[in-house]
């Protein structure tokens, strides 16, 4: 297992920049946090169906993602170096049907959330009470409608097993008003907190935080009352696209 | 009393969700209330997620994805044609597999206007990876169907399109051509609910009808068995003309042949009424097909 440390290098391998800026890191410090802290996952459990599920809906700019898959020895480091050539199974959006790790193939804005919510809710009919399923959302991403559709339902039903991730960089054009991103989300019943997607004490501790539930829908899937655990939103503070 | 296909469907599905713990219903309101019983027994398993098709076939993805074998069911242009990136991106493409049941098929709600019809649906979902297409003709035709696709939805997903216009009586459900009856001068598949009207529309010339509630996989090598040494074929579509067309082509590749596609016409009429003024419309009733049939034969 490399450290978080050895993360620019693996980078690089894939960029050839020796200095990465902001927006082509905008996800390093949070995925790093959910692998090396949080998610039970590990290369030796990616099919294990009590699993943690991490969903990287942002499929853009995937490098981070890479870097810290590699990092963690899901697959060979020298993948990286063959990014997006075509023999490689690293393109510029990821494809979980060629790389060890990927839970879902992204790229298209506005799949991840939507696709996570079925998943928590397959494990929650498959009886698996404790596997988490951890989605991560871009600010500008959340423009696209279908967010909606699953941020009201997943909210109204309670899902408790569910986690957003939104890395915020305030990229979105329109942006999300003085509430900001949280607004949206806990007018619906999630529970919502921000924190500063470079700290990572305080990233581990809002994605651990919070009466998760091992008991599916005590209150029943449609009756979500102030008693229930809820899905929870953790809002990613980095610095502007620029 | 024969039922629709839509109550067929949904005592099937119920009874599948009793019968498998895996099994799954996904729902956007349509149907809600054929699925109430279900819902209390299995309310993990039967969601409705509200007016929200593209979360509704998302979800069908998610709990594929989790080990779920789910069935994801509302009105055919909401089904195929909103959501149509979730079913490319969000199934297909994850292979993540599930069964697509619509209702609502063509000109099933003729009064309700273009709004509520979808007859490019099997055009669609066939330009997507790994779905097999299965167009039932009759209400009883409709549980061997869903029970055939849930039991292969280990290999790939499934469209199940249901209708409200049906056949006289059902026939065994297969997944190749059946021979209805058999002559010389062409080869008539009838798809789904247009067997009727074909044998109807046909009944004293000396053509082949083939059956077909299956059509993708399309049944090349059924077809090539069949071929009139003529080689004159007809497709007859209850969905867009031409939909099997290349299928048909592919299949006869090494043959001289004529294809002539009947099925519902692109352009729109802005019309009302109902299912049969339509067919009478698109020339897909019992007269119409007889019309074009013996056009293409050279008989009229």
């Amino acid at each position: 297992m490399r450290s978080y440390a050895e993360l620019p290098r693996l980078m690089t391998m894939m960029t050839g920049d020796e200095k990465h800026g902001p927006s082509a890191t905008s996800t390093l410090d949070v995925l790093w946090v959910l692998y090396d802290q949080v998610l039970r996952v590990s290369p030796a459990t990616v099919d294990d169906p009590g699993r943690d599920r991490f969903l990287l809906s942002k499929g853009h700019g995937p490098a981070a993602y890479y870097a810290v898959l590699a990092a963690k020895e899901f697959f060979p480091e020298a993948w990286l170096a063959e990014f997006g050539s075509a023999s490689s199974p690293l393109g510029y959006h990821p494809d979980r049907s060629l790389v060890p790790g990927v839970e879902i193939a992204s790229g298209s804005l506005g799949h991840g959330l939507p696709l996570g919510v079925g998943m928590a809710h397959g494990l929650l009919a498959r009886g698996f009470g404790s596997p988490r399923v951890y989605v991560l959302v871009g600010d500008a991403e959340l423009d696209e409608g279908s967010n909606n559709e699953a941020i009201v339902y997943a909210g109204a039903v309670g899902l408790p097993n569910l986690t957003v991730v939104a890395v915020d960089n305030r990229s979105s054009s329109y942006g999300w008003g003085p509430g900001g991103i949280e607004a949206h989300f806990a007018v619906g019943g999630w529970q919502v907190t921000r924190v500063s997607g470079r700290d990572h004490a305080a990233l581990a501790a809002a994605f651990s935080a919070g009466p998760f539930s091992a008991g599916p829908f005590s209150a029943g899937p449609f009756s979500a009352g102030p008693s229930s655990a809820g899905p929870r939103l953790v809002v990613a503070t980095v610095e502007g696209k620029g | 009393m024969v039922s629709d296909m839509r109550t067929v469907f949904a005592e099937t599905a119920s009874a599948l969700l009793d019968e498998d713990p895996l099994t799954a219903v996904v729902l956007a309101e349509i149907s809600t209330d054929m699925f109430a019983k279900a819902m209390a027994r299995h309310p993990e398993r039967v969601l409705n997620v509200g007016i929200r098709e593209q979360l509704m076939v998302s979800v069908g993805g998610g709990l594929a994805l989790a080990g779920m074998r789910p069935i994801v069911h509302t009105y055919a242009p909401f089904l195929v044609e909103r959501a149509f990136e979730q079913v490319k991106l969000d199934l297909a493409h994850q292979g993540a597999h599930a069964v697509l049941a619509s209702i609502g098929a063509s000109y099933d709600a003729a009064p309700s206007g273009r709004t509520h019809q979808a007859p490019e649906d099997v055009a669609l979902v066939d330009s997507v990876p790994g779905f097999s297409v299965l167009v039932p003709g009759h209400p009883d035709e409709v549980r061997a169907l869903l029970r055939g696709a849930m039991g292969t939805l280990e290999a790939g997903s499934a469209y199940l399109r249901m209708s409200t216009v049906s056949n006289r009586e059902a026939l065994p459900v297969w997944p190749g051509l059946q021979v209805v009856r058999s002559g010389r001068r062409a080869v008539v598949v009838a798809v789904g609910p247009m067997l009727s009207p074909v044998l109807d529309g046909l009944s004293d010339l000396d053509v082949t009808v083939a059956y077909a509630t299956t059509v993708r996989p399309f049944d090349a090598e059924g077809l090539r068995a069949l071929e009139a040494s003529s080689g004159a074929v007809v497709l007859v579509e209850p969905y867009l003309a031409g939909t099997s067309a290349f299928a048909v082509s592919s299949a006869l590749a090494s043959r001289p042949h004529r294809l002539l596609s009947l099925g519902v016409q692109r352009g729109e009429l802005r019309r009302y009424g109902t299912p049969a003024d339509h067919a009478a419309w698109q020339g897909l009733d019992a007269a119409g097909i007889r019309r074009s049939v013996t056009r293409f034969l050279g008989l009229a």
